[in-house]
């Protein structure tokens, strides 16, 4: 039992240090990497709160289709060395001060508000077959609204996309 | 299946703590992608929050509200990404603060 809650605060601290190390890097592809170890990072706690369809979903979804997404844009605007320097160059550390100091005044205030009497996960799984019965059943409205969304963004990055390659088959014609 | 009893505030406190690491990189960075990974983190965070939440009461609720974020998540990366690559090509910068022009 207690050795099984250790597991937890690992992953929570890889998790934490992980995405920490995102928000600080200043090459692109190096934030990804770090960004997909904080997704698998938290994929481990939805197993452990007992929601291993979320965990598949996180590292599915998450950690293999968006992240994918994103390195594909990282390559095709080919941030090479000299983005680093740029990088560097727009991260003064006095700009973290700032913020650094509201956001930690309204993380402070959301922990003092969770800390209280101490609630316990109930410890059981809820399996994906009983997700799937209740995701279609009274949730059957969500789920058309979320495929229109899908479908809405399909057609929007599409529409930006093929405008931007075919600008740049036009500035490889002209070279 | 293996679940084990969590304290429900830890988790929740994680996912405070994440959310407040993406919003302070979302007001730090200047470079469009990092914002766009900011968000992500901020999302992923929210996720977190539902299936603790979820998990507490051993409904299915949780994780399903975290199909719906999951499902924004994507909608709003391609968009995003697509967005990235226009400003790129017209303005030839990642930095946000170039892109104040279109306030005209």
């Amino acid at each position: 039992m207690t050795m099984e809650i250790v597991v937890f605060y690992i992953a929570a601290a890889v998790s934490v240090s992980a995405t920490t190390l995102v928000v600080t890097r200043t090459n692109a592809s190096h934030a990804l990497v770090y960004l997909i170890v904080s997704l698998l990072a938290v994929a481990v706690i939805f197993f452990l709160l007992g929601a291993p369809f979320a965990s598949a979903l996180e590292i599915v979804i998450y950690a293999g289709a968006i992240m994918v997404l994103f390195l594909f844009v990282v390559m095709m605007l080919d941030l090479g060395r000299g983005s680093v320097e740029q990088e560097r160059g727009w991260l003064n550390p006095s700009m973290w001060v700032g913020p650094g100091l509201l956001t930690l005044v309204l993380f402070l205030e959301m922990a003092w508000l969770l800390a209280g009497p101490m609630a316990q996960t109930s410890g059981t799984a809820v399996l994906p077959k009983e997700v799937g019965i209740e995701l279609f059943g009274p949730y059957l409205l969500a789920v058309e609204l979320a495929s229109i969304l899908l479908l809405a963004s399909l057609v929007g990055a599409f529409h930006l996309g093929r405008r931007y390659m075919r600008a740049r088959r036009e500035e490889e014609a002209d070279e | 299946m293996t679940a084990i009893a969590i304290p429900v505030e830890h988790a929740l406190v994680l996912a405070a703590i994440l959310f407040a690491i993406g919003l302070a990189g979302v007001l730090v960075r200047r470079n469009v992608i990092f914002l766009l990974m900011s968000l992500e983190i901020m999302m992923n965070a929210c996720g977190l929050a539902f299936v603790a939440a979820g998990a507490r009461w051993a409904e299915a609720d949780g994780q399903i509200m975290y199909m719906f974020v999951l499902s924004l998540a994507a909608a709003e990366v391609a968009v995003g990404l697509g967005l990235v690559l226009q400003v790129e090509r017209r303005l030839r910068t990642l930095d946000i603060d170039a892109a104040s022009e279109l306030a005209g």
